[in-house]
């Protein structure tokens, strides 16, 4: 690049280049384009091979039972590692946000499908606004207004009424007070919001209009013709959707953290405290020195994080294309210039 | 069937489940729109009162007077940052962009677009914990270098990928004019397609340091905060998210409202960038479609 600036003529009546100069630079600037890209391969290949490093000693040390364990004691001596509780709290904080988010991400992608123009636009750059409020404004948020109001109305009424219900009133029993899970599941909720809403949008985008505007033709409600037409092809963009926004929201960190309340636990009830890898990790890291195996097995819970995530954006991408080839749309670009001067 | 306008041989048991539907959307946008507003008013009523030359001069106060205290050190360690992060990262992406749209084509290609996706959905306190390994380790402290290096690796990938979209919207026909009357391919790129794609890019570097700006994970993990001024890249350093993390968490209410402060500056440069990125881009298409 630097060196591509200074050999550039500076426009008309430039000194004249040979058409061997400009190949080589043509040629060098290129390659150097590709190294780039490459760098960013480089990058992924690094952090991966460095996590794992990091976190070898206490991958060796536990083995599976790293993933099994219930113990967290970074007491020298005594160490004990178990990643279990937190698997578990990243799970169901993500779960319940999901539960929450779904629903009304796909009734607003599909209203946003259906009206046009000026009242869809600003519709959706409002919930697009909502994906670049920071972390920690969501978690202040959530700590101060948010919980208090949960506390005090929310948790005590669903106590009170699903909480008497035989089965899923176990998910609702406790005490109100005091961090909990389903406080952290809601905030996770709002903020994965927008990027279900925008990928349901796209898969609605792609389903074709014509078997829709007959089923409207042959006298269905919108609804049935949406039933009928649209959602069928849509549904595996739509799982592919949710499965993207479930992989946001396991690694969201500082929100959760926030709210948590950081005792990891493993419970059925909702009402509780709890907390998940990126928390624990963000909570904890400042504390622990780099003596013994706690950065290690904070490292390991990374490498956890990392795998989980990588899994749900790999399915979610396989989802949303299987809509995208369903619908006969190939969603691969084509290249936009004819070959030139290619490296590789 | 009264007020059946247009479907008036509609049974009544589809015309309501017809209704409901309609309901069951309009209510999901008004959900939807129930958290942005409040969380805009809460941000601004609590934070606006915080406001003052202090804030935005002093180095924290201690913890007697712990309101008449600032929060200055943590604006320049962001700007410090985000800055170095900027840096590195906005010729990093565009390039990489430039590989992808311009040149790249086959399987490499498209193993570069894969691992840009891969980065783009990894948890960001991940990249923190990478950096640490790495660089903090190395050095053997905390540092707005490694806080910038850990919001590079978020950085890179987002304007990879939103460039690459952008230089795929400039017409192939500049491309071929430029490339009949002789002019080298890499001059093509540099003097015709990426200026004509430049409202686009500026977009997507917006876009992206909204990102850096609002990131606290990696920063936490990386710079670790300090409380007094910093400019040097390789001490530890202070950043507003990171600051109104610390006082959210603190039992002081005269920390609590400085936490509401920053998060209020934090609020609006963040929407103002991102608002004012949409309105850039969609100028653009306009222009170029």
């Amino acid at each position: 690049m630097g060196a591509a600036e200074r050999a550039e003529p500076g426009g008309a009546g430039a000194p004249w280049v040979s058409p061997r100069r400009s190949r080589l630079l043509d040629r060098g600037f290129s390659w150097s384009t590709a190294v780039i890209a490459a760098g960013l391969i480089v990058l992924l290949a690094y952090l991966i091979f460095d996590l794992m490093g990091g976190s070898w000693r206490t991958f060796s040390r536990f083995g599976f039972g790293f993933f099994t364990g219930r113990e967290w004691n970074p007491v020298n001596g005594r160490e004990d590692f178990g990643a279990l509780p937190f698997i578990f709290g990243t799970l169901l904080t993500s779960a319940i946000a999901v539960t929450v988010a779904v629903p009304v991400a796909v009734g607003l992608g599909l209203l946003l499908n259906q009206v046009r123009g000026a009242i869809a636009n600003p519709l959706a750059t409002f919930v697009d606004i909502l994906a670049a409020i920071p972390s920690v404004v969501y978690g202040l948020w959530g700590l101060y207004v948010l919980k208090p109001v949960f506390d005090t109305k929310v948790e005590p009424f669903l106590v009170a009424t699903i909480g008497k219900l035989p089965v899923i009133g176990r998910l609702f029993t406790g005490n109100a007070n005091g961090p909990d899970v389903f406080t952290a599941g809601v905030i996770l909720a709002i903020m994965i919001l927008p990027i279900i809403t925008a990928v349901t949008r796209e898969v609605l985008a792609v389903v074709p209009r014509d078997q829709r505007e007959a089923a409207l033709a042959l006298g269905a409600t919108r609804w049935e013709s949406i039933r009928m037409a649209v959602l069928p092809y849509a549904r595996s963009g739509i799982i592919g959707a949710t499965v993207l926004g479930l992989g946001r929201a396991l690694g969201e960190t500082i929100a959760v953290s926030m709210v948590v309340g950081n005792v990891p636990r493993i419970g059925v009830s909702l009402i509780g405290p709890g907390a998940t890898i990126p928390s624990w990790i963000a909570s904890s890291f400042r504390e622990a020195t780099s003596v013994g195996l706690h950065r290690s097995a904070l490292l390991a819970l990374a490498v956890v994080l990392v795998i989980m995530a990588f899994i749900m954006a790999f399915t979610s991408r396989l989802l949303v294309r299987r809509t995208e080839r369903s619908v006969g749309r190939d969603s691969e670009p084509e290249p936009t210039v004819p070959e030139l001067g290619t490296p590789a | 069937m009264p007020q059946a306008t247009g479907l008036s041989g509609v049974a009544a048991s589809r015309r309501r489940k017809n209704a409901l539907f309609t309901l069951f959307m309009w209510s999901c946008a008004a959900i939807a729109m129930v958290p942005l507003v409040f969380i805009t008013l809460y941000v601004v009523s609590k934070g606006a009162s915080v406001l003052s030359v202090n804030f935005f001069t002093k180095e924290p106060a201690g913890p007697l007077n712990p309101a008449e205290g600032g929060i200055a050190p943590a604006f320049i360690g962001t700007f410090l940052m985000v800055g170095i992060a900027t840096l590195i990262a906005v010729p990093l992406g565009v390039l990489t962009a430039v590989y992808l749209a311009e040149y790249g084509r086959g399987r490499f290609a498209g193993v570069v677009r894969v691992v840009a996706e891969v980065l783009l959905s990894t948890p960001s306190i991940v990249a923190g914990a990478f950096i640490w390994s790495v660089v903090v380790v190395l050095l053997g402290n905390f540092s707005a270098l490694a806080g910038a290096l850990s919001l590079v690796v978020l950085m890179w990938p987002i304007v990879a990928r939103a460039t690459e979209e952008i230089l795929r919207l400039v017409p192939d026909e500049l491309r071929e004019g430029a490339l009949a009357l002789g002019v080298a391919r890499w001059k093509v790129i540099l003097r015709v397609v990426i200026p004509t794609a430049g409202a686009g890019i500026l977009t997507a570097i917006m876009l992206a340091v909204a990102r850096g700006l609002g990131e606290t994970a990696p920063i936490l993990l990386t710079a670790l905060g300090n409380d007094f001024f910093n400019v040097d890249p390789l001490k530890p350093t202070d950043a507003v998210p990171l600051r109104v993390y610390d006082y959210a968490r603190t039992p002081v209410e005269a920390l609590h409202s400085i936490a509401w402060g920053g998060a209020l500056v934090l609020l609006v440069s963040v929407l103002f960038l991102s608002i004012a990125a949409r309105v850039l881009s969609s100028r653009q298409k306009k222009r170029t479609a």
